[in-house]
């Protein structure tokens, strides 16, 4: 079991609400996965600033916040430490700030950047880590939360979720890939380097490698649909939007609501429930098999 | 048939058990305040009126599991996973969603979903007769066991997944695979089946099968025709082990 939760949000009066609202969904999805949780925000300015690249970083032992902002002096860095996480935002580009990061400290694990994306990840309880990555104070247009109850790896910081391997993309997963370790041999051979045993790692680098070639997020979920076998509902989301799939069995679970004001997808709907306007939203469960995407 | 008679059938062999009190003032909890479920469920099995209310429900699991009393519970909302789970004799509508596994091993009663309800909807029930008004998702009905379903739309695929007794009733469609591996339920779609599962034929409609669709039709409030629908059923060709398929073992 995990649970996950996502809101892109359609009406830019919630833009100022959006850690509120994605914190009490959260809250819905707890007992479905207690052991860790992460999250992605886009658009908050106060994190990745307008012209900034933003990455988030999980730091090697022995080195610290301070330490890295020492090394990227250069760049005129604002480094903000959370749980596990670490924020890096400066302004230059995202290749030029995860080069830096990682000239400074070689094993720290890069587990997010964007120009627009604000990832934490760590482990202990969803509702302390949602206040340890001030998630209520959050802004923006997009995010997405996933707590974790390990079955395929380790509870670490980098087996949590989400997996955010290419510029402004993360994914999400509830369930487990049976073949993902064939499908990680084939990328490893194609030259893509892993950060985590973790199968659902494996789902996030086969659709940044679609994105990469130039495919959409709903072209890559069909994709990825061809190709993983095993138990999954997806969120993936990217600078342009928000995509929902889920295995042609479908044992897990997926609820979907839209209003004119936003699109909001959970594992359960108890964690739909405090959404503003989620009386009159329409309210349905993704078809098994079939690709739901939403674009800004 | 009347009321009272059609009571007393989806009562089954249990309607001699938990009469209910007598009080008929409805009780209202409101899972909003402190207690939440525990507390409704810990007074709906040990019932102190015939009638309650639950408000607020936002999706909670296991609302009015476990009641085995002729009591009546409108949960106004909608409900999360085991919506009244193991129903034996009570009345529960939830007039909104249902989530997985609504009126999983009914007994006896009868469940009335006003909208759509989630996966696994009347699981491994004994009987009683659970209504959705709205569409089911996929495993409705699956492991069926002697319960009655009426769905109002559609079932999702895998529905009535080894039934084993029991009737399902579907005004839309069907999804791919139904009644694969069943055994002796009927099953009556009005819509379009994807696919058949394994060893589940149609079967002639027949004067006896008209009736008791009609009766289960009556019974749900729905008014279609009987003659608008196929019967589906067992083939009975996976009942027995067949001494030609002795080499793959």
């Amino acid at each position: 079991m995990c649970g996950i939760v996502g809101l892109h949000l359609r009406d830019p009066e919630l833009y100022p609400q959006l850690g509120q609202l994605l914190e009490s969904m959260l809250c819905g999805v707890v007992e479905r996965g207690p052991d860790s949780a992460g999250i992605a925000v886009y658009g908050d300015t106060r994190r990745c600033p307008e012209g900034h690249a933003a990455v988030s970083v999980l730091l090697p032992d022995g080195a610290t916040p301070e330490g890295l902002k020492d090394a990227l002096a250069a760049l005129d860095p604002v480094v903000t430490p959370a749980g596990d996480t670490t924020l890096v935002a400066a302004p230059t580009g995202v290749d030029e700030l995860v080069a830096a990061v990682r000239t400074a400290f070689p094993t720290a694990t890069v587990i997010g950047s964007g120009r627009d994306l604000a990832v934490y990840k760590g482990t202990g309880h969803p509702r302390d880590l949602a206040a340890t990555y001030d998630l209520a104070g959050a802004q923006g247009w997009q995010g997405l939360a996933h707590t974790r109850m390990a079955t395929e790896s380790a509870v670490t910081p980098e087996g949590c979720h989400p997996f955010s391997v290419g510029p402004d993309q993360c994914l999400v997963h509830n369930g487990s890939f049976s073949n993902h370790a064939t499908i990680r041999r084939d990328l490893v051979r194609e030259g893509v380097t892993f950060d985590s045993a973790n199968d659902s790692e494996v789902g996030a680098r086969y659709v940044a490698s679609r994105l990469a070639q130039g495919e959409d997020l709903e072209k890559a979920l069909i994709a990825l649909r061809e190709t993983f076998d095993g138990f999954y509902t997806l969120l993936v989301t990217s600078a342009e939007g928000f995509a929902v799939v889920r295995d042609p069995i479908a044992c897990k679970p997926a609820v979907i609501a839209e209003t004119d004001a936003w699109v909001a997808m959970a594992s359960e709907f108890r964690a739909l429930a405090p959404l503003p306007g989620i009386d009159s939203a329409r309210l349905y469960e993704p078809e098994p098999g079939k690709v739901y995407a939403w674009t800004r | 048939m009347d009321a009272v008679a059609r009571d007393t059938k989806h009562q089954g062999e249990h309607a001699d058990r938990g009469a209910g009190p007598d009080n008929t003032e409805t009780i209202t909890f409101d899972l909003a305040e402190t207690g939440g479920v525990r507390s409704l469920n810990a007074e709906l099995h040990r019932p102190t009126s015939k009638s309650y209310a639950v408000q607020n429900p936002a999706g909670a699991h296991a609302i009015a599991a476990g009641i085995d009393a002729d009591i009546a519970v409108d949960v106004h909302g909608h409900a999360g996973y085991y919506c009244a789970g193991m129903n034996d004799g009570g009345t529960v509508t939830v007039h909104g969603n249902a989530g997985t596994g609504v009126a999983e091993n009914m007994m006896s009663g009868t469940v009335r979903v006003t909208g759509d309800a989630s996966q696994s909807a009347g699981a491994t029930a004994h009987g009683g007769l659970l209504i959705i008004e709205g569409s089911a998702s996929m495993r409705c009905g699956i492991s069926m066991k002697g319960v009655d379903i009426v769905v109002g739309g559609s079932v999702g695929s895998m529905s009535a997944f080894m039934a084993q007794a029991g009737r399902m009733v579907v005004c839309g469609d069907a999804g791919d695979g139904l009644g694969d591996s069943i055994y002796e339920a009927r099953l009556y779609v009005r819509g379009t089946v994807g696919t058949l599962g394994a060893d589940c034929i149609e079967k002639p409609m027949r004067d006896e099968h008209r009736a008791e669709l009609a009766e289960l039709l009556a019974d749900a409030g729905l008014p279609h025709d009987p003659a608008e629908f196929r019967r589906y059923g067992s083939g009975r060709a996976l009942y027995h082990f067949t001494s030609e398929h002795s080499g793959s073992y």
